[in-house]
């Protein structure tokens, strides 16, 4: 548990929907709208790691974009060292993406294949003002050690190297430039899990180390209950349940965290809640509590009022309307 | 009874760069009705292996198989390409990870199915239908005579994976190789797959060899696994036997290595030093002995023999087969 709660990252009922019309629908202003992540609002403290687990469709990777201003959000605000990043312009923004990065999911679409890895790392120095080369490379070389390369990879290029150890280079490329906050998408899904292992003790030691506060984002709700302090679980676009890691574990209360941590095999023998159907359309999201169409308690009321996402205990919220 | 039994089996593909040997002497049998799991990380040589058992990859270049592979009294290495056809898709049905890219997108479900059940069994058009719909049921498709006439990329990802079980299905086949069915899906949706496959196994008596990197998955469905590492399999035995009481030391870290809902947060995940080698680059002696914390130098010199003991069986030279577990 972190001492501190100063929120470093704070978002305030952040939306965001595409068009999933052509042009002739817009004319006859029949636009529909893929709503892909709908009033989310939670906050990160410095220094922590806030987990965000759910599955394909409920919007983990929109909201990561959207917080980092990569697509506009529809509304909402997100609030940055008392600014609101959805509010600047795009100069302003780019000072700022030193201070947040996004490490990718696909360790071979996300590095260049013709650039040595030392000129990958020292890239993002050069855009963000470091103009000795020899400091670049210093720092470069300071970084290679830290995830777990040698030197000698510094001349390397990245079709040389394994998908774990491309990994760490997407690691280093993200934390060369000392940001406040590391936003990981699906960081080890791609990995086999004598690798995955391997990835997650380097990124919880740097995360000690550098104090760094994260955003980690993964359907694998394991991966995601060793990192995380604090966790939320996102359905069709929606905060369901959020708590601190322990506490959530101990007693999952949305029937959706129920079932989905039912589902996980990680080897122990369990009682699986079996959860009907699947996650429906965002295009037509279910009116009322996103979750009733597949819900095993589901009544009357939650088809027709959406419940708010309500404090019931110290620390953990959820948005349930029989969870007392 | 033994439904397949696979000895030495070894794949040899030949490729301008030289052979390279993705499978390195197996062996291993399945009995009537078991679910057998095959474990392995990437480049283990498990999708390889089981695709080599119905020849599948005899088409894709120059491949040699040495040893044997005995079904049903059939020796699958000596039949004519005709004689394979029979046995695909008839005998043995195989499903894969990435239904998408398995289903013909420009033909709706049904007429695929239809088309597999036609192909096996000369049936009027009408009565095929009326079968293919039964088997969408089956495989608990919601509105199967509706979804007869949707085309892959309008059904979910679940849904195409229930197509791709229907599909297998219709021959009743004795053996089902399902390579990673559940590896693209959710959770949830993984769950109610898995239910499928074994609701089909107790109902129509079907082996079933489960190819995954998931050992969550195995435990859950499998009554046995081998685990595999390069090509060749390290240890195998009863489900149950092999989570209390691995005796390789890959198994072990590979099941250590898995995060649980219920390990301490706040100690290392213990984790597999480097990575799994090239087939070009086979170590000498163990496999596994340039990635093993407990490699002596006779690991590094020879290749230890595979040891029995009660029905589970270990290729480890730290097997002791006086004490029946390790040296110390």
């Amino acid at each position: 548990m972190k001492e501190d709660h100063q929120p470093i990252l704070e978002i305030r009922n952040l939306s965001k929907s595409f068009t999933a019309s052509g042009t002739l629908e817009k004319l006859s202003g029949k636009t529909k709208y893929v709503r892909a992540v709908n009033n989310v609002s939670f906050q990160l403290n410095k220094g922590e790691v806030y987990g965000l687990v759910g599955e394909s469709g409920s919007g983990k990777s929109t909201l990561a974009r959207t917080i980092l201003q990569l697509t506009k959000p529809s509304s909402g605000e997100v609030l940055y060292k008392n600014q609101d990043l959805t509010a600047l312009k795009i100069n302003e923004m780019r000072k700022l993406r030193k201070d947040l990065q996004l490490i990718f999911q696909d360790p071979f679409s996300s590095l260049n294949p013709r650039k040595t890895v030392g000129q990958i790392l020292e890239e993002p120095l050069r855009i963000h003002g470091v103009k000795k080369a020899a400091i670049r490379q210093e720092k470069a070389l300071a970084l290679l050690e830290q995830v777990g390369l040698q030197t000698e990879h510094y001349f390397r290029y990245p079709h040389e190297f394994s998908g774990g150890q491309r990994q760490r280079i997407g690691i280093a490329r993200a934390l060369i430039v000392d940001p406040e906050i590391a936003i990981l998408d699906e960081p080890v899904s791609a990995l086999d899990v004598s690798i995955q292992s391997q990835i997650l003790n380097i990124l919880k030691a740097l995360q000690k180390n550098l104090n760094l506060t994260m955003l980690f984002i993964a359907h694998d709700i394991s991966v995601v209950r060793y990192i995380s302090d604090r966790i939320g679980v996102l359905y069709l676009g929606e905060m369901m349940e959020e708590a601190d890691t322990d506490s959530l574990f101990a007693e999952p209360l949305h029937p959706y965290t129920q079932a989905l941590f039912s589902s996980v095999l990680d080897g122990s023998k369990k009682e699986r809640i079996p959860l009907k159907g699947e996650i429906p359309s965002p295009l037509a999201p279910p009116s009322g509590c996103v979750f009733h169409t597949r819900c095993p308690f589901a009544t009357e009321l939650c088809k027709e009022q959406k419940p708010k996402l309500r404090e019931v205990r110290a620390g953990q919220r959820v948005a349930c309307h029989f969870v007392k | 009874m033994t439904l397949l039994k696979v000895e030495q089996l070894h794949t040899h593909i030949h490729t301008n760069k030289g052979r390279v040997s993705p499978v390195r002497g197996v062996s291993f049998s399945i009995e009537k009705g078991e679910v057998t799991g095959v474990v392995g990380e990437s480049g283990s040589g498990k999708s390889v292996m089981s695709q080599s058992l119905i020849r599948l990859l005899d088409r894709e270049g120059n491949i040699e198989y040495n040893g044997q592979i005995h079904f049903d009294n059939k020796d699958v290495l000596a039949l004519s390409e005709a004689e394979l056809r029979k046995l695909r898709g008839n005998d043995i049905s195989i499903i894969f990870q990435d239904a998408l890219s398995s289903l013909n997108p420009l033909y709706t479900v049904g007429n695929q199915i239809v088309e597999a059940i036609r192909t096996h069994q000369s049936l009027s058009k009408k009565t095929a239908r009326k079968q293919a719909i039964e088997f969408l049921r089956l495989t608990g498709i919601p509105s199967p005579e509706t979804r007869f006439n949707s085309y892959p990329h309008e059904l979910s990802g679940g849904m195409q994976q229930r197509v791709m079980i229907a599909m297998a299905l219709v021959s009743k086949p004795k053996l089902l190789i399902a390579d990673e069915p559940t590896t693209a899906l959710d959770v949830t949706i993984q769950a109610q797959i898995l239910d499928l496959i074994i609701q089909l196994n107790t109902e129509f008596e079907m082996s079933i060899l489960f190819i995954t990197h998931d050992l969550g998955v195995v435990r859950e469905i499998c009554s046995s696994v081998k685990v595999m590492y390069l090509g060749q399999i390290v240890e195998e035995g009863p489900t149950e036997t092999i989570f209390n009481q691995p005796l390789h030391p890959y198994t072990k870290l590979l099941l250590a290595s898995m995060p649980k809902l219920n390990s301490d947060r706040t100690e290392p995940l213990p984790a597999i030093t480097g990575t799994v080698p090239s087939l070009s680059n086979i170590p000498k002696g163990c496999s596994f002995s340039t990635r093993c914390p407990y490699a002596t130098d006779l690991c590094r010199e020879q290749e230890p023999p595979m040891f029995s003991n009660d029905g589970q069986r270990v290729q480890c030279w730290l097997y002791d087969e006086e004490k029946g577990g390790w040296l110390d």
